[in-house]
């Protein structure tokens, strides 16, 4: 209906070729049926960079930044998939990051408490480690020591022949990330590893 | 916060803090605020990297909390800031600035900052210092109080400012959760600036005594006191907890502002004379613009930033304030006053008479100038010296009819058209229609040609987005084509440095040197620097990026 009135012509255009300066009988330039190339030819060459002192002392500045930004620990790197069989030496390898620690120490009042995550310690001796934990636990006032001492040692026979540091801090991960999504102080108990989760309860509580 | 400004913001996340946080900064851009929870599961990513990347962007003034939109007892909202990512662009030419103005002490402490994203005074100053001290011989040291006293004297222009003080989450009930402490103030609309704070400026009393120290190569860190006292002097509190450090980009930018405007009038003025001078002193020829640096530098605390021009300032007070080695005489100075006045890009105007001549220099006029320079060089490179004279017309006339344009341009008809519709294929030109009848009957109707600057300007600044984006992609793509390579000359560097500190034969070193061959050599040397001229590219595409946003913020301001 709208072209019928004028422009029955071949063309009905909304505008007057006159007045676009077309000359009557000239033809329309072609239309473009693709999208035009990805990197179409550049008649006129760019200008070339500014050069200088300035310019190359700024250019220098932006890559030391660049670098100076991956060594520090706000450059968050994911930790590394596990694979599926356990290595011995995996014991003594997981220096890696680990996604539940953070490697600096913000400063949490200036952040919502939702977001605390525990901060990483710097190097510990992993060996020691057990010793450690024992010394704490049995600073606790809740089990005998000499109870805590014999399930100690208990556990740390069988975690020689299961992994054991790694079934712990896999422990651990589950418990921060249930403390963390429940409310505070919640206590979850696994019957098939009591032992275990005893000596974690004391480890988180005197962890806080 | 358009797809570019996104795309940007991305890429320079990853290059700066890492995919994880690329991918969590991106989401919340273009989701807007999101509570933790929700980022979660709409992202996909474990809650733990969740949360790294939230403190990370928080840190750096990326992100803010704010209390949920349901009320007091839904959860924390988080929201990105797209302009605070897409000022990680700029951090090369502050750290530089500082040092130009403050020296190296200046430009460390800047550096950290940026960075770290906020600090606490004393820990900046122990880094700075042991940084310097580092840089320096052996034997010599930087005491704190040095770097104290540059660290006030930014503070004191303003160019570091105090972060703002954060509320508990949980708000009183009545007022809103980012003003803290008085219940009885109004409830704001947004963020408080680090500004509307009294003590943002003020530098806290802290006892730093100390020199900084030298960091031995080798295992053990062994200090001139000891490692036990090493230990005690980090955890010594100096007082200023909770005191957080920024850097204040707003003063950052007003500097360049006034930088741009000086070495536009310089550019413009000053070398006009000198080709027709014979003075033999060069500084004789910069005096145009060292009165516009003057009048800038007067104004600098009285004008507040959004201002369109600066406070009028008297003739009198201008020449008493010329630097002391320009001594030009009153009757020079006016006349060179009047010539500004009368330039036509007019950066400096009269408002009036008293005190020898008030005057003034437009800011807001100024940066429209620079702008519309700026569109019609790019006008110019990429379409040629005979389009950009259409597009200056059209600018100066802002309506011309398609004769019009050819008369006025002087460009034989087929050429003027062609020219008009490759310029109207980009944007850069629109089609005005002035209906003469009511049924816009087309042979009834003007048909004008006419260039809407500021939406040029958007436009434009969109583009420089997309090319810097596009720099940064072809970076990564280069380095990622030849890592096995980059790989290789990292590790012989390393076994290099390593026989050079152990001491090795020249023939051992000769040797591992061979290990890169001829054309792999060259290979690393044409990558080094394709990578050095795309970031040099990147640093001045931000120019241009920087006098756009200028000109579309402040016309903003304006129209508001």
């Amino acid at each position: 209906m709208a072209g019928r009135g004028r422009g029955r012509g071949r063309s009905n255009l909304t505008f007057s070729i006159e007045a676009m300066g077309f000359a009557k009988g000239e033809g329309l330039p072609p239309s473009i049926l693709q999208p035009t190339p990805l990197f179409p030819p550049m008649e006129h060459k760019p200008v070339p960079l500014a050069t200088g002192e300035e310019a190359e002392y700024m250019q220098a500045l932006k890559q030391e930044f660049r670098g100076a930004m991956k060594t520090l620990p706000f450059y968050i790197r994911p930790a590394a998939p596990k694979t599926d069989v356990e290595r011995y030496s995996d014991k003594y390898h997981s220096g890696e990051p680990a996604d539940n620690v953070i490697d600096w120490k913000p400063d949490w009042s200036r952040l919502p408490k939702e977001l605390r995550i525990r901060v990483r310690k710097p190097v510990e001796n992993r060996v020691s480690l057990p010793v450690d934990r024992m010394d704490r636990s049995s600073a606790n006032h809740n089990l005998s020591k000499k109870e805590d001492v014999l399930l100690k040692l208990e556990a740390l026979e069988k975690g020689e022949k299961a992994g054991s540091s790694e079934d712990e801090d896999e422990d651990e991960t589950k418990k921060k990330q249930k403390e963390e999504e429940g409310t505070e102080g919640e206590e979850e108990y696994e019957e098939e590893e009591l032992e275990e989760v005893t000596c974690m309860q004391m480890y988180h509580i005197t962890q806080g | 916060m358009t797809a570019q400004e996104a795309r940007l913001c991305g890429l320079l996340l990853r290059e700066h803090f890492g995919e994880v946080v690329e991918k969590i900064g991106t989401h919340l851009l273009r989701s807007g605020a999101q509570n933790l929870r929700t980022i979660v599961n709409e992202s996909g990513t474990p809650i733990d990297l969740v949360k790294k990347s939230l403190c990370v962007l928080m840190k750096h003034g990326a992100c803010r909390f704010s209390i949920g939109r349901k009320g007091p007892g839904s959860p924390v909202e988080y929201q990105a800031s797209c302009e605070r990512i897409l000022g990680i662009l700029r951090y090369p030419r502050y750290i530089y600035t500082a040092k130009t103005l403050y020296s190296d002490t200046g430009e460390l402490i800047i550096e950290e900052l940026l960075q770290r994203g906020h600090m606490t005074m004393s820990s900046i100053v122990k880094m700075v210092a042991d940084r310097l001290t580092h840089n320096m011989e052996e034997g010599r040291s930087i005491e704190y109080n040095e770097v104290v006293s540059t660290f006030s004297k930014l503070v004191e222009t303003h160019f570091l400012q105090r972060c703002p003080p954060v509320s508990e989450v949980v708000p009183p009930v009545s007022t809103a959760p980012t003003v803290p402490g008085a219940p009885a103030a109004p409830v704001s609309t947004g963020p408080p600036t680090p500004e509307s704070f009294s003590d943002c400026y003020l530098v806290p009393s802290v006892s730093l005594a100390g020199r900084g120290k030298r960091r031995r190569s080798g295992e053990d860190v062994v200090l001139d006191q000891g490692t036990t006292k090493k230990a005690k002097t980090d955890l010594q509190t100096h007082g200023d907890e909770g005191i957080y450090w920024q850097v204040n980009f707003e003063r950052f930018h007003l500097h360049f502002r006034d930088q741009t405007i000086i070495s536009a009038v310089a550019s413009k003025l000053d070398q006009a004379w000198e080709s027709l001078g014979t003075s033999r002193f060069d500084s004789d020829y910069e005096t145009s613009s060292e009165i516009v640096r003057t009048m800038l530098r007067m104004s600098e605390v009285t004008t507040t930033p959004s201002a369109s021009c600066t406070q009028a300032l008297s003739a009198n007070e201008v020449f008493r304030s010329l630097p002391a080695n320009y001594s030009i005489s009153r009757p020079i100075l006016d006349q060179y006053l009047t010539l500004l006045v009368d330039d036509p890009m007019e950066f400096v105007g009269k408002t009036g008479d008293s005190g020898g001549g008030m005057y003034v220099v437009n800011l807001h006029k100024a940066l429209t100038n620079l702008a519309r320079a700026t569109l019609e060089s790019v006008v110019q490179e990429k379409f040629g010296s005979r389009s950009a004279r259409i597009f200056r017309l059209l600018l100066r006339k802002r309506h011309l009819e398609q004769k019009q344009v050819e008369d006025f341009a002087m460009i034989p008809a087929k050429e003027a058209k062609d020219m008009l519709y490759t310029l109207m294929s980009e944007n850069l030109v629109l089609l005005q229609e002035l209906p003469k009848t009511p049924d816009h009957a087309p042979s009834r109707t003007f048909y004008l040609y006419t260039v809407n600057q500021l939406a040029t300007a958007r436009m434009l600044l969109q583009h420089c987005y997309k090319a810097v984006a596009n720099l940064i992609d072809r970076r990564l793509f280069q380095t990622k084509e030849s890592k096995r390579l980059l790989e290789k000359s990292q590790r012989i560097e390393a076994i290099m440095a390593s026989l050079q500190a152990s001491g090795a034969e020249p023939e051992q070193l000769t040797e591992v040197e061979e290990m890169i061959s001829a054309p792999e050599k060259q290979q690393l040397e044409s990558l080094r620097h394709h990578i050095n001229k795309l970031d040099s590219a990147e640093n001045q595409v931000d120019e241009t990026i920087f006098l756009l946003k200028s000109y579309v913020a402040s016309t903003a301001r304006i129209t508001r």
